[in-house]
């Protein structure tokens, strides 16, 4: 017999009992839906990390400004006030000893409210230079970037943000209006594509908010609002003096982006008693990223497949049943000159079509997934909002990505687990002896 | 007769058992179910096998139809002593020279006339191409032509028979072994049953059945009477 022969048997014996069968599959349906579901959302979440990583720049090093604790604690109340963090020195040395790297972009920044009449927007004023808008990848949407000769004149001029434009302009142009930052005033020249945030980087926990940012030239940052930042806590003045918050590095080649950063490392270490900073490398994260995906996708892989070996104890155990009701047609088939092997086919063929069958369906099925998750986002949305509010952004914005491989995994896991389960059913049935099988009622 | 005698050849042997035993263990007991049976078959004979229960005649049957193996003795058929075959020549053996209709017909459930007819052939190396065709051609003679999408279910005991007996033939086996062919079934049935074994006979077919019912045994050309596990008679049948 070929094939599909044995296939046409296999499905019409199975008929016999729908009701029994239809369960037997149900069980490796949701085994691979569950593969395909689990794995694409795993890819989905991932995929997430991977692009905010990757807005970083594979190639980029971010050298932050951090805290240091134990200076924080001794120091606090004292009039001196403290000093940390990247120098302006740091800088110049780094883009003057290390030839990998191409460019660099100094970043000073600052909470501050941004004002135009009775608009007030709270921003994150940031000074930097013009490659910052290159090496960000942030294109600047109407009006022109930052110049290296506002830098050197230290013009008060100023890029937005999109949605700190849409706030202070709701109706006007805002190009070659001024707006207040602090007690000066600046001309905006240019506002920002609308961007969506970065990854969460070292330094700073939460991602980067490119929408709520204020652009000046650092060196008008520094000469207007300066290095000083006094801030009031429980009743006592904080002096803290910062010259730098961010150095964004940029090197000429992947290749060169672990042994850059190590450079960076020393060089900084030489220079600073305390870690007053932090050394990122986004390629580094997408590394661990990447490891943690897999991580996460073996783990779904075998969560999911408990679930496909329990449909196949299920298949096993309609197979023993079926084997054991139809011991008169096995004899009928033994005395007509079927071999063991002949009988042991057939019912593997039997346990394909039962296991093939769920394994398609539930290959159907895993293709719903993304709309399901919108359909299911769509409920929690409007029926339970308050619930709603408290997940978190990722299931927000979670996209399942259907990962090829795991539905071919899938299915052939699904089959070859009705062929796992049903060979011990198969070879039961081969090993009766047909005299006793004849005689079977 | 002589004259006649002259003109065709000596019957074939199509079967033939040696002094074959049969022993089965039960309870730490050995039971001789057969003590040294030694039969010949001849092309085109109709062999009857009577006896009591406990005599021997259905494991006479299994043996005949290689569904088992002798304890000792010979059993040559189509040209093999099939009585040392392993199990999966002696599938082979019976998919290919013998042919089975059962007391309780046998058929698969789930399978129509002509399927039914052709599960045989399926077990045939290499497959028929012709397979549905003969099947078809099979259940027409057998007088089921109307009924080649019906399923056993749907059929009359008579009719099963008549299917079973198509599926015997369409292997084109050396012997057709039938175990009480008529025992499920009434007297009339069981009459046109018996005619279409005498029609299959009349063509060449060799014809083995087990039975205890004299009147049907009467029909059959020799008629071997077992007893104890040995051959108590072997006659000719006039008729």
């Amino acid at each position: 017999m070929n094939v599909i022969q044995q296939l046409k048997l296999g499905f019409r014996s199975l008929m016999l009992h729908k009701l029994r069968s239809a369960l037997a599959v149900l069980g490796i349906l949701i085994g691979v839906t569950a593969v395909i579901w689990l794995v694409a959302m795993g890819e989905g979440v991932s995929y997430q990390a991977q692009q905010q990583i990757k807005d970083l720049g594979a190639t980029s090093i971010i050298i932050r400004t951090i805290k240091p604790s134990e200076e924080a604690n001794s120091d606090s109340g004292s009039r001196s006030g403290i000093a940390y963090g990247l120098l302006r020195s740091d800088y110049d040395r780094i883009i003057t000893n290390i030839p990998t790297i191409s460019a660099a972009v100094p970043m000073r920044e600052i909470s501050r409210d941004v004002r135009r009449d009775e608009y007030v927007v709270p921003t994150q004023v940031i000074g930097c230079t013009p490659e910052y808008f290159s090496i960000n990848r942030l294109p600047v949407a109407r009006g022109r970037p930052l110049a290296a000769s506002d830098l050197r004149g230290l013009e008060n001029v100023t890029v937005l943000a999109h949605d700190v434009a849409e706030r202070l302009f709701p109706i006007q142009d805002p190009l070659g209006r001024a707006v207040q930052i602090g007690t000066e005033f600046y001309v905006v020249v240019g506002v920002a594509q609308d961007r969506t945030a970065a990854a969460a980087i070292g330094g700073s926990f939460s991602a980067r908010q490119y929408n709520r940012d204020v652009y000046i030239p650092l060196n008008t940052f520094q000469k207007r609002i300066g290095d000083r930042v006094i801030t009031v806590r429980g009743g006592t003045f904080q002096n803290e003096t910062i010259e730098l918050n961010q150095i964004t590095a940029v090197v000429d080649d992947v290749a060169s982006v672990d042994a850059s950063a190590d450079i960076i490392r020393a060089l900084l270490e030489r220079y600073h008693k305390t870690v007053d900073y932090a050394v990122v490398v986004p390629k580094e994260l997408l590394e661990q990223a990447e490891t943690m995906r897999m991580m996460f996708n073996v783990l779904l892989l075998l969560i999911a497949g408990i679930s496909l070996v329990v449909g196949g104890i299920g298949i096993m155990n309609i197979m023993l049943a079926t084997v054991t009701e139809r011991t008169r047609e096995i004899g009928i088939r033994r005395a007509l000159g079927a071999t063991k092997g002949e009988i042991v086919q057939q019912f593997l063929w039997e346990t394909v079509v039962l296991s093939g069958t769920g394994g398609l369906l539930g290959v159907a099925v895993g293709f719903l997934c993304g709309p399901t998750v919108q359909g299911v986002r769509l409920a929690i949305k409007s029926f339970m909002p308050d619930v709603w509010s408290t997940l978190p952004t990722t299931i927000h914005q979670l996209e399942p990505r259907l990962a090829p491989w795991s539905i071919i995994a899938a299915f052939g896991i699904s089959v070859g687990v009705g062929i796992v389960f049903g060979i011990y059913p198969a070879q039961r049935a081969a090993n009766m002896d047909p005299i006793e099988a004849l005689r079977h009622e | 007769m002589s004259k006649a005698k002259e003109e065709l050849p000596e019957p074939v042997c199509v079967a033939m058992v040696r002094d074959v035993t049969k022993v089965y263990r039960l309870g730490g007991q050995d039971v001789k179910a057969l003590a040294g049976v030694s039969l010949e078959f001849k092309q085109g004979d109709f062999v009857a096998i009577m006896g009591t229960s406990g005599s021997g005649k259905s494991t006479l049957l299994n043996l005949l139809g290689c569904l088992d193996r002798p304890t000792s003795g010979q059993y040559l058929l189509g040209g093999h002593d099939v009585a040392t075959l392993s199990d999966e020549d002696l599938s082979r053996v019976r998919g290919r020279y013998l042919g089975f209709v059962f007391q309780s017909y046998n058929l698969i459930q789930q399978l129509s006339v002509v399927e039914n007819i052709m599960v045989p052939l399926s077990y045939q190396i290499p497959v028929r191409p012709d397979g549905r065709e003969l099947s078809t051609k099979l259940a027409t003679l057998v007088g089921l032509a109307g009924r080649l999408d019906h399923r056993p279910s749907q059929l009359s005991g008579g009719q099963q028979q008549r299917v079973a007996i198509a599926r015997a033939l369409v292997n084109n086996p050396h012997v057709i072994l039938a175990d009480e062919p008529t025992g499920n079934l009434d007297t009339a049935t069981s009459n046109e049953i018996m005619e279409l074994l005498d029609v299959l006979n009349n063509t060449g077919r060799t014809i083995v059945m087990v039975t205890h019912e004299p009147d049907i045994a009467e029909r059959a050309k020799t008629i071997v009477t077992l007893r104890d596990g040995l051959i108590q008679s072997v006659e000719q049948n006039r008729s």
